[in-house]
């Protein structure tokens, strides 16, 4: 038996020590049984026991309760311990009242009042043990009779350092617990103004206390942050012997320090430049410290270190401000995850995800896919390899999203059961946030459901269904890709879901190859049925009366299985019922109404992914909202309005479905199934007329009612703010907000276009496209991504548009219309595109003799284009400068001899051709006019630039 | 019903002590847990923690709640803290700990621990309240316990 410290309590030693003894579990209960009667019967017992013998008892209960019994009495002889003047009796009460007493305990308020007693003490000593109490319990009670009192002592001038330590953290427990009954109010500036404290235990006790105070009332606490910042600041600074004993294996005062940094997270970047720079100096500092060789060896200098390092790069992240520190974080991150200690790998990793989230510093993090990739491979911990997933999915974006998603398609195979299901909801997620191609994200579907069939989750699988639906330009690929798959020997049952529906209702768009005949189909699929518990035998059937109505040669057979006793006399309800009401169905009805019956099922409503909704329910606090990363290259997938497409891009990619009772549902082959914007035809006439109408339209020049007069007001002159710039508003009125970011590279141009809903209410069947009247559509392609047909109520939403100069002719403006309703009243806007011909021009540099020479050489009268023009706007040359710069073109310096004038040069990129072209802009402030002269190789291009540019000063 | 918010903190959780063998030694509840949820609590993570092998990672999600644990001879440290707070620090509270329990008893082991349980959560107390690092400097924490010890054989010299 070991030595019993301090003022040992002989018969409980011996007591542990025949409980240490006992050779089985039933002679330990045994032995304790025993015990609890002896004490049981002195507490009953006529001998009144003495202080000793009641806390030696008492503490033998508490091991027993430690040891996991249950004790049902002794409570009141702790009580009664509380009272005594012997400092170890008063302090065993305690603890056992704190271990053992629930909040709502009938002695609490005997407990209470000896607390009170305690409390008023002139023994700091029996202060601190009762405040220990109070934090140990936190009841509520507790709150309700102390709350005035703690905030009192804390302040207290008279309060010695310990019991001030220990005040701050019991009004701390009491805060979190019932904050009704705290009052601070009053002091809240002494409490701040503890940072400030000489003692650093009191000013580390102060800082939790505080950081709790800042979420509650961060407006009132404020001035806390410039004194957070000095101290911190004292610290980072100092070297490690100011601190003595605060300072821990070398580093100053690391608790303090991390606290500091925690509080500061709770407010935006400090606003006083003094304060902000003495914080970013500190930041700077921690990070510099990282980089100097280490003070020990020891693992615990390395571990207070880096913990300070981390929290530092929780604050960088979290004010989110400054991309050199982001950057700094990013590389001082990418150095751990190659560390031997895999715990700093994993926090690596983890606060890696943060930093992807930054637009500052995701590049930064990309740099480092290579490495997470390895860690997924060949770290040996799963907590490691998961957090390297959650990052893989913080930093995808649409660059990498491809060849993420392969790794993870990969590691998928091999992954920890417990990650499954969540890896499978991020490859869902990331296959269609990135998809630039719907065939890639239809085969990463049925891949996880293939690798992974057992944790793809209803959501997964709905998901992949309702895209297809909503996305002509995939059905066939889908149909093909699932009736590959169904073939294989084993397959998962989710996999037979997928394909049963999507057969079901795009199984005809394949028919034609006698490989996957309609019986071939039908076939392939009956030969799973008998695999299938009863929901998918049930989703089978409903794909077998769909076939009848696609495939009337099948009916027969179909009818035969239907027929069978296996079916219609099933013992599972729902499936004989539903095989009965199909063969009825399939018998009673004429084709036309079976076709009604079993037409396509219409779009689904765009929303938010609800795999999306689960991973969010799965990990609340990781699933950050990515910012959409910019996006990095062109999509190859353009439309080509010159060739098979007519002219009206629809933006929209889901259709109303007003089309019911037309016999349309054979014609889904058909690839143009786009609704036409401005159809008003009715129900009757179909999808197929409407598409006949846009052809009509783009070669008689009315394009769908939207002439040149029916621009809404303002149009014109937004459009032409936009000349000379690339981003801003492009309309605005009491509903709406229309804003504009566009970039040019050579012949490609790409426009995120903004819609802002300034209104309480949402917008429902949003749509925008893009008509080219004239001849327009020869010189542009134009391809609009889907947008949401709902914009919520103050929401904003983007549509990317992507444009391509084909000839370098053009002079119109596309037409671009936004249609939604408001309160039920349907809404027009029809404006002009922000896109000109200058656009297309990448500017050049020349000196002088080259200038000259090529100005010689377009000497041809239609080469060259001259205006002569009033000022509209005061004559400024650093104004006139921008402009052109602007109008993307260079401004070459020293080649004309009059300084006021300006030479500029540039290249207007086309698919088919490249087309010099130079300027000179020779202003006369005295007449306040202007001379411009354009020389370009190919007509008509001066005479549009020059139209384009004039209007601009 | 009470309207009142709860303020939540990054205040630890819970620390558990237990041997290789899987007995608990030390158990202390810095928030709400009902006895049947400690047992629970208890019973799952000396599983979780005992199944590790060395050289893995000290942190473990479990739950929405971060595990940071360490192994001292034959003793398992185990803190439970919130997903966002930091894990390197916990390992120093758990390694300051340990520190002081082996100045105050001289080279600590299972034992002391066994035998002086009350000290080892007197101790704990002066370190850590309410779930935050009250005083990290071990020379205060070793005076404040020894004017406790020095009151027991002060009241002792005058009974």
């Amino acid at each position: 038996m070991p030595a019993v410290k301090g003022d040992g309590m002989r018969g409980l030693a011996v007591f542990i020590s025949d409980i240490r003894n006992c050779k089985s579990k039933e002679a330990e209960i045994k032995r304790i049984n025993k015990e609890l009667a002896n004490i049981r019967s002195k507490f009953k017992g006529d001998k009144t026991l003495d202080g000793y013998q009641k806390k030696k008892y008492v503490c033998k209960l508490l091991f027993i309760f430690l040891l996991g019994h249950d004790i049902d009495f002794g409570h009141m002889e702790a009580v009664n311990l509380l009272s005594s003047n012997k400092y170890t009796e008063k302090q065993i009460g305690y603890l056992f009242i704190s271990v053992m007493i629930s909040a709502n305990n009938d002695l609490m308020k005997l407990v209470i009042q000896s607390i009170k007693n305690d409390l008023g003490s002139r023994n700091p000593i029996h202060v601190t043990l009762a405040l220990q109490c109070v934090a140990n319990i936190g009841s509520r009670e507790m709150a309700e009779a102390l709350g005035t009192e703690i905030p009192k002592l804390l302040v207290s001038g008279d309060t010695i350092d310990a019991v001030k330590q220990s005040a701050a953290l019991t009004l701390l427990r009491l805060l979190r617990k019932s904050p009704e009954y705290i009052q601070i109010g009053e002091w809240a500036s002494r409490v701040i103004h503890l940072l400030n404290d000489q003692h650093m235990g009191v000013v580390t006790s102060a800082a939790s206390l505080i950081e709790t105070l800042v979420k509650k009332s961060p407006e009132e606490y404020k001035g806390c942050v410039s004194l957070a910042v000095s101290r911190l600041s004292r610290i980072v600074t100092s070297s490690y012997t100011d601190l003595q004993d605060y300072t821990y294996y070398f580093v100053p005062a690391p608790w303090l320090s991390v606290k500091l940094l925690r509080l500061l997270q709770n407010y935006p970047p400090p606003e006083d430049p003094a304060v902000r720079t003495r914080l970013t100096e500190c930041l700077e500092t921690i990070l510099n410290k990282a980089q100097e060789p280490p003070k020990s060896k020891k693992v615990q200098h390395s571990n207070a270190k880096n913990a300070v390092l981390f929290e530092a790069i929780n604050l960088i992240i979290h004010m989110d401000s400054d991309p050199n520190l982001l950057v700094r974080a990013c590389n001082q991150l990418g150095q751990f995850l190659q560390h031997r200690e895999t715990n700093l790998r994993y926090l690596a990793l983890e606060s890696m995800c943060l930093l992807a989230t930054s637009e500052f510093s995701h590049e930064a993090v990309k740099k480092h896919q290579e490495t997470v990739i390895g860690a997924l491979k060949t770290e040996r911990d799963v907590s490691v390899r998961q957090r390297a997933v959650d990052l893989l999915y913080a930093m995808c974006d649409r660059t990498n999203a491809e060849e993420i998603v392969g790794e993870m398609l990969e590691y998928l195979e091999t992954a920890d059961y417990s990650i499954r299901e969540e890896m499978v909801l991020k490859v869902a997620i990331l296959a269609e946030k990135y998809a630039v191609d719907y065939t890639w994200y239809v085969d990463v579907i049925l891949n996880l459901i293939r690798i992974s069939g057992d944790y793809v989750s209803e959501e997964v699988w709905y998901r992949v269904i309702q895209i297809v639906i909503n996305r002509d330009d995939v059905q066939g690929y889908a149909a093909k890709t699932v009736f590959e798959a169904l073939q294989a020997p084993a397959c998962h049952e989710n996999m037979v879901k997928v394909g049963g529906y999507i057969l079901g209702e795009f199984g005809n768009l394949i028919a034609g190859d006698p490989r996957s005949s309609p019986s071939v189909q039908f076939h392939l699929l009956h030969s799973k049925y008998h695999l299938c518990g009863p929901a998918t035998r049930g989703l089978l059937l409903s794909t077998y009366i769909k076939f009848i109505n696609l495939f009337p040669e099948i009916k027969q057979e179909i009818q035969n299985i239907l027929k069978s006793d296996n079916q219609i006399r099933n013992a599972d309800v729902e499936l004989q019922q539903r095989s009965i009401e199909y063969l009825q169905l399939s018998t009673v009805a004429t084709s036309d109404v079976l076709a009604t019956v079993l037409e396509e099922m219409p779009p689904f409503p765009e929303r938010e992914s609800s795999i999306l909704a689960k991973l969010k329910k799965k990990k609340p606090n990781q699933v950050t909202e990515n910012k959409e990363p910019k996006e990095h290259k062109l999509p190859q997938a353009q439309i080509n309005s010159n060739a098979d497409h007519p002219p009206a891009i629809t933006a929209q990619a889901v259709s109303s479905p007003s089309s019911t009772g037309s016999a349309d549902l054979l014609g889904l082959g058909s690839p143009t199934t786009t609704t036409a914007p401005a159809s008003t035809d009715g129900g009757s006439a179909g999808l197929l007329v409407d598409v006949f109408d846009l052809v009509n339209s783009s070669s008689g020049g009315t394009s769908n009612g939207f002439d040149a007069s029916g621009l809404t007001p303002g149009a014109d002159e937004n459009y032409k703010k936009f000349i000379c710039k690339n981003n801003g508003v492009l309309f605005e009125n009491d509903l709406l907000q229309i804003g504009v970011k566009s970039e040019f590279r050579q012949n490609l141009a790409r426009l995120a276009i903004f819609y802002g809903n300034k209104t309480q209410f949402q917008f429902a069947g949003f749509s925008a496209n893009l008509t080219l009247p004239g001849d327009l559509s020869s010189n542009l392609t134009t391809e609009a991504k889907p947008v949401g047909s709902l914009v919520e109520s103050g929401a904003q939403v983007q549509q990317m548009f992507n444009v391509e100069c084909v000839t370098p002719d053009f002079s119109e403006a596309a037409i671009f219309n936004i249609q939604f309703l408001y309160s039920g009243a349907q809404q027009k806007i029809s404006l002009k595109f922000p896109l000109t011909l200058n656009k297309f021009i990448e500017p050049a540099e020349m000196d002088s003799p080259t200038f000259f020479q090529r100005w010689k050489a377009l000497g041809q009268p239609n080469q060259e284009s001259q205006t002569i023009f009033k000022a509209q706007y005061p004559m400024d040359g650093e104004q006139a400068k921008a402009k052109l710069l602007g109008f993307c073109l260079s401004v070459c310096e020293g080649i004309d001899p009059n300084p006021e004038n300006f030479v500029s040069a540039g290249i207007l990129h086309t698919r088919n051709e490249q087309v010099g072209v130079l300027v000179r802009l020779e202003p006369s402030k005295q007449a306040q006019m202007y001379r411009l002269t354009i020389r370009a190789s190919k007509d008509p291009v001066a005479k549009i630039l020059c139209d384009l540019l004039s209007s601009q000063f | 019903m009470s309207l009142t918010v709860i303020i939540s903190g990054n205040m630890m959780q819970f620390m558990l002590l237990f041997s290789r063998q899987g007995k608990l030694r030390l158990q202390k509840w810095y928030a709400a847990y009902t006895e049947k949820q400690k047992k629970k609590t208890v019973r799952e993570l000396v599983t979780l923690v005992l199944s590790r092998k060395p050289k893995m990672c000290s942190f473990l999600e479990w739950k929405d709640l971060k595990v940071v644990y360490k192994r001292y001879a034959s003793l398992y440290f185990c803190c439970a803290i919130e997903s966002d707070d930091n894990e390197l620090l916990t390992l120093e509270v758990i390694h300051r700990y340990v520190e002081l329990l082996d100045k105050y008893f001289g080279s600590v082991c299972e034992l002391d621990i066994i035998f002086n349980f009350e000290k080892a959560y007197f101790m704990l107390d002066e370190f850590l309240l309410g779930g935050e690092v009250q005083e990290t400097s071990k020379k205060n924490v070793l005076k404040a316990i020894a004017a406790q010890d020095l009151l027991q054989e002060h009241v002792r010299m005058h009974v």
